[in-house]
C-alpha cells in the first residue's frame, strides 16, 4: 500500500497551482482532501508524477451566503459545511447530504471541490449540485469560466474540466421550499446503492417547481427534468409522486456490482426517490 | 526511491524535523520514525480508524495522509492524551467500563472520542455512536465503548460544574 514516488508541490496561491499544472500538463494532478485520490495512488490505480496540494490556498476556502446566492470555496470540507450555521439556514439539503458521506474522519478532510470535480458517480455532491442547479467555476491559464453542474459530467471520471484547470468554487441561488437527500447504503462509509436529491416549492397547495437528481444510478449523476415536471401543477399527491418516480426511473441506467444486480438497484432507486420526494413535499 | 524532503511536525507538543519521501504515510512517520506506536496501522485503507490521530484539530486517518501533507502540522496521538501513570479521563473510563478487549482499536477510539467531546461535550448515545462511526471494533460490539465515552463526558462535565 505504498504509492508510487511523486514530486510534491504546495503552492501558496491559485496562480502558483495553475503554473505547476501548466508546466507539467497531465503528469500533474491537484490534491484536495485526498480521500479519493490517495487510496487510488496507494492501490497504484493512479500514478501521478507531480502532486499539487491545494491546502495552503486561502482563496479556495470559505462559505458565503449573500444576495440570494450561496458560494462555497472548493477546498471547504464536508465537516465545515455541516457545521456552518449560515449554510444550514440557506441550504439545509447540503448538511443533510454531507453527514451521509463516509465517516467523521473522512468528512474532516474530504472537500466539496474534490467531491464534485472527481467525477466518481458514487460521490454525493454532484447529484446534489445538479438538483440545486449549481454553477462550477473553473480557473485555467486563460482565466476563469463557468460550467453548469447539469452540463459538467460526461461519463465516469470524465468531466468538462480540462487538465490545466482547477475547480475553484461552487455557487447556486439560495433554494426555497422543501428539500430532502435520501441515501441507501450498505454501511457507514459506503457509497450509495441509490441516492436522490429533491428541492420542491408549493404555492396555494400546488407544486410550482421541483428539481430531482440521483446519485450512483448511472455513470454520471442523473438530473431528470421529466421527474420534476411530473410534480409541477399537481397537489403532490400519491399519484403525482408515483408519476415522478416512474419518470425518474426512466432516466437511470444502473449496472450490477457488489452492491447488487441492476434490477435490485432499480428497485431500491424507486423506493429512495419516492421517499425523497415525499419528505421534500412534507417540508415545502 | 523518490526524492526526500524536510518535514517539520509538532507531535504531542514536541517539535520534530525529519527527512521523508513525500509519499510516506503519516502513520509510518509516527510509528517508525518517531516511535509513537500508539496509533495502529489496521486496514490501511481508511476504513477501520485504528490509525486515527488529531491533526490541526481534526480527527484524521493517518494512513490516508502523505507525510508531505502533514508538513507544518500539529499532531496529537494517544501518547499525548495520557500515560500509564496518569490516565486521561477517557482512558480511565474505558478501563472502568471494559471499553476494550483486544485493545487494537482503542488508541484510535480514544483519540477520536477526545475530539468528539471537544466539539460536543454532552453528546447523546446516538451522537456518540455516529461520532465514532469511522472507528471499527471487532471485539466489544461497541456497547461498552459507548458507555465509556458517555461516562467520560459526565465525569468531565461534573468536574467542570464543581469548579464553577
Amino acid at each position: 500500500m505504498i504509492a508510487a514516488a511523486f514530486e510534491y508541490h504546495r503552492p501558496a496561491d491559485l496562480k502558483g497551482a495553475l503554473g505547476v499544472l501548466a508546466e507539467y500538463g497531465d503528469d500533474a494532478r491537484v490534491l484536495a482532501g485526498g480521500h479519493s485520490l490517495i487510496p487510488m495512488m496507494k492501490l497504484r490505480m493512479a500514478s501521478i508524477d507531480h502532486l499539487v496540494d491545494l491546502q495552503d490556498i486561502a482563496e479556495l476556502k470559505g462559505i458565503s451566503v449573500a444576495g440570494g446566492r450561496v458560494t462555497i470555496g472548493a477546498m471547504t470540507t464536508q465537516h465545515e459545511m455541516i457545521t456552518n450555521a449560515d449554510l444550514s439556514r440557506a441550504a439545509p439539503i447540503i448538511a443533510e447530504a454531507a453527514v451521509q458521506i463516509a465517516d467523521p474522519q473522512v468528512r474532516y478532510m474530504g472537500t466539496v471541490g474534490g467531491n464534485v470535480a472527481n467525477g466518481d458517480p458514487g460521490n454525493d455532491m454532484p447529484g446534489l449540485m445538479q438538483c440545486l442547479d449549481a454553477t462550477f467555476t473553473l480557473a485555467g491559464p486563460d482565466g476563469t469560466r463557468e460550467v453548469a453542474a447539469r452540463d459538467f459530467y460526461h461519463s465516469a471520471y470524465v468531466t468538462a474540466r480540462d487538465d490545466g484547470e482547477i475547480l475553484t468554487q461552487i455557487s447556486f441561488a439560495t433554494p426555497n421550499g422543501g428539500y430532502a437527500y435520501e441515501k441507501q447504503k450498505r454501511k457507514i462509509g459506503d457509497y450509495a446503492t441509490a441516492a436522490c436529491a429533491v428541492q420542491v416549492t408549493k404555492t396555494g397547495g400546488k407544486v410550482t417547481a421541483a428539481a430531482i437528481a440521483m446519485t450512483n444510478l448511472a455513470d454520471t449523476p442523473v438530473f431528470s427534468d421529466a421527474a420534476g415536471a411530473a410534480l409541477v401543477g399537481t397537489a403532490g399527491d400519491a399519484a403525482a409522486v408515483k408519476a415522478a418516480v416512474t419518470a425518474a426511473l426512466a432516466a437511470i441506467n444502473p449496472t450490477g456490482d457488489n452492491r447488487g444486480p441492476a434490477e435490485f438497484k432499480r428497485h431500491i432507486a424507486g423506493i429512495i426517490i419516492g421517499r425523497a420526494i415525499t419528505r421534500a413535499l412534507s417540508r415545502a | 526511491m523518490g526524492k526526500k524532503m524536510q518535514i517539520a511536525l509538532t507531535v504531542n507538543g514536541e517539535a520534530h524535523e525529519l527527512l521523508a519521501e513525500p509519499r510516506e504515510l503519516l502513520i509510518y512517520v509516527l510509528r517508525e520514525r518517531l516511535n509513537l506506536t500508539g496509533p495502529h496501522a489496521g486496514c490501511e485503507t481508511s476504513h477501520c480508524g485504528a490509525c486515527t490521530v488529531e491533526m490541526n484539530g481534526k480527527s484524521v486517518k493517518s494512513c490516508t495522509v502523505f507525510a508531505a501533507q502533514a508538513n507544518g502540522a500539529t499532531i496529537t496521538t494517544i501518547e499525548g492524551l495520557g500515560s500509564p501513570d496518569s490516565l486521561s479521563v477517557l482512558q480511565q473510563s474505558f478501563r472502568e467500563h471494559h471499553g476494550l478487549q483486544c485493545g487494537y482499536c482503542t488508541p484510535g477510539m480514544i483519540t477520536r472520542a477526545h475530539r468528539l467531546l471537544q466539539e460536543n461535550p454532552d453528546p447523546t448515545e446516538e451522537e456518540v455512536r455516529f461520532g465514532i462511526s469511522g472507528n471499527l471494533c471487532r471485539c466489544t460490539g461497541y456497547q461498552n465503548i459507548v458507555k465509556a465515552i458517555l461516562a467520560a463526558a459526565a465525569t468531565i462535565n461534573g468536574a467542570k460544574e464543581a469548579a464553577e
